[in-house]
């Protein structure tokens, strides 16, 4: 039977929620209004007053919030409290460039513990369980995130933090945890640890994981669940907003639900600004309707996704958003066809291969090329041409159907692709435009 | 009986082959035989080698992707005719063979061998053995 931690919010009826937003922002643009200088300029530019937001149907009339604001009001520019009530800061490096650092009033951490802890009820975890958390713990937001949670929960913390994979699996083992919280790529690297050490998901007792703060795809869902012996459970946020925990996966496995009592989420066009139709694919905007120390409204979060409403098996009434597909950034554009990474990484895994790969974008006489990269892996290698062919060709095959695009795949040998900080540069784009 | 053989992934690209074979020498690995299977983009390398799990452990540390496969090594003496022979047993006992590669016979002058890479190695061998043709054993490749 379907667990939850606040069912009388998390099963809401859709009225009593879009009450909660109504007065909510009202009374969040306001409170940026008053205690923000640098909203209020925002909105008188926009010549958008408090007063002409009456409801979400005015949300539309606000200025975005773009992580360039976050940047030129660094350090504490946006927040909207006295430093006397902010009790904890966050910090993000971003993928690009300068940091960005968050606030939070004791009261946004309480609300935040009650997110993280919806998560882990989600995903069946109860006061008699170990949570293990793998993130790291620190300026990031996943280790502390999760910890909170997991403490109001009134689970037991293993607060073990990133790195040592032989020392968490010792303790995976030996302390017993049955829920592990870390990024999708950390829990894949423990799987093949655990494989390489003659183990399986049978000898540990772990039966549920929270994977989120990177992009990854159903197949490596597939994958973790298989290596760890254990259900994976998506989890989505952006220090900007909260942290981990803004949405939540369900027992049902498909979208994360929006935690619509503290966040409201829209779809826009990346280009016009202009809010999207449910079902339409675009750019994620978020505004914090409770938030004191931090209220930001409409940020535009560069992630791609889309949204459903409509019941879930699970009994939640928040809107489900869909996996991120990829960041706006990260978006290619390749012979007038929008490319994305993560689609080709799931052609990679579909097809057998390692995740281990590269993106080529060049322009050849004015014609653009995409060349993939991928290493060769003891799996996928024979001693037999031939066959190292026809997989590659299936390949290529699989990359035309998916993304209507013909791409040339070569392999390469392994570990030769380079990573920076462990992660590897996906695209390199040199084309001169 | 069939024998192993080391099969090596490795880029086309300049040097390649060069550290592939620097690795092995540095480990005192002897290499019987070799062969090389290419595209423009990538190549596989196919060898004989003294100490198997040597080598392989060797490689494994070097971070090559490679695979063991079993071939059957087949002495032909060098006279006219002698590949022949070979080919004729084989073909007869309908083997197919997916590649070949031959290398000289070490201290014993008067022999080259000949790696046969086929369906089934089992068939092949006894296919030769019926005729009086000898398949090498593993243990006999160190001290060739
Ligand atoms: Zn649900």
């Amino acid at each position: 039977m379907e667990r939850y931690y606040q069912p009388e919010i998390e099963c809401a009826s859709r009225e009593q929620i879009r009450a909660w937003q109504d007065e909510r922002l009202v009374k969040q643009v306001r409170h940026a209004y008053d205690h923000v200088p640098y909203y209020k300029k925002l909105m008188d530019d926009k010549g958008v007053k408090p007063e002409d937001i009456q409801s979400v149907d005015d949300l539309y009339k606000l200025p975005f919030t773009y992580k360039k604001d976050l940047r030129d009001t660094y350090p504490y520019g946006l927040f909207a409290v006295p430093m006397k009530d902010v009790v904890r800061l966050h910090a993000s490096s971003g993928t690009t460039g300068k940091q960005i650092v968050v606030g939070y009033t004791r009261e946004d951490l309480d609300i935040w513990d009650d997110i993280v802890a919806r998560q882990l009820v989600a995903v069946g975890a109860t006061e008699e369980d170990k949570v293990h958390i793998s993130y790291g713990y620190g300026l990031f937001t996943g280790g502390l995130g999760l910890h909170g949670g997991a403490t109001k929960l009134g689970a037991t913390v293993i607060p073990v933090s990133s790195g040592n994979t032989q020392r968490q699996i010792t303790i995976l083992r030996d302390f017993g945890s049955t829920v592990l919280c870390c990024t999708p790529s950390y829990a894949a690297f423990i799987g093949e640890t655990l494989h390489e050490m003659g183990l399986t998901g049978k000898d540990i007792p772990l039966k549920a994981g929270i994977f989120g703060a990177e992009a990854w795809s159903e197949e490596m869902r597939k994958d973790i669940e298989e290596k760890l012996g254990i259900k994976a459970y998506d989890i989505y946020g952006l220090t900007e907003i909260m942290g981990p925990g803004v949405a939540y996966e369900c027992s049902a496995q498909q979208g994360m639900h929006v935690n619509e009592d503290h966040f409201i989420i829209e779809i826009i066009d990346p280009e016009t600004g202009e809010v999207l139709p449910e079902g339409q694919q675009g750019e994620i905007v978020f505004s914090c309707i409770t938030r004191q120390a931090f209220p930001l409204l409409r940020y535009r979060t560069r992630d791609i996704g889309v949204i459903h409403r409509g019941t879930c098996s699970c009994g939640r009434t928040f809107v489900k958003m869909s996996k991120p597909m990829g960041r706006s950034d990260d978006m290619l554009i390749i012979r007038g066809v929008n490319v994305f990474p993560s689609q080709i990484e799931t052609v990679l895994l579909n097809h057998g291969y390692s995740a281990n790969y590269q993106i080529i974008v060049d322009r050849v006489k004015s014609t653009d090329t995409l060349e993939v990269q991928v290493e060769m892996t003891p799996e996928m290698f024979t001693d037999n041409m031939g066959e190292i062919e026809r997989r590659q060709r299936e390949l290529v095959e699989g990359m035309r159907s998916l993304l209507g695009l013909a791409a040339k795949v070569k392999l390469v040998a392994p570990k030769s692709i380079v990573r920076s900080e462990g992660k590897a540069v996906r695209v390199i784009d040199k084309r001169k435009i | 009986m069939s024998i192993k053989q080391i099969s090596v992934f490795v880029e086309n690209t300049p040097g390649a082959l060069y550290g592939l074979t620097g690795v092995l020498a540095q480990h005192q690995v002897d290499l019987r035989a070799l062969s090389l299977a290419e595209t423009s983009e990538f190549g596989i390398v196919r060898m004989i080698v003294d100490n198997v799990y040597q080598a392989t452990t060797v490689l494994k540390d070097a971070g090559y992707v490679h695979s063991l496969t079993p071939v059957v090594g087949v002495a032909i003496p060098d006279v006219p005719g002698g590949l022949n022979r070979v080919l004729q047993v084989l073909t007869d006992a309908k083997v197919n063979i997916e590649y070949m590669y031959a290398f000289l016979g070490g201290k014993n002058v008067n022999h080259a061998y000949m790696i046969f890479r086929v369906a089934d190695e089992a068939a092949a061998t006894a296919a030769l053995a019926a005729r009086g043709i000898q398949t090498l054993e593993q243990d006999a490749i160190a001290s060739l």
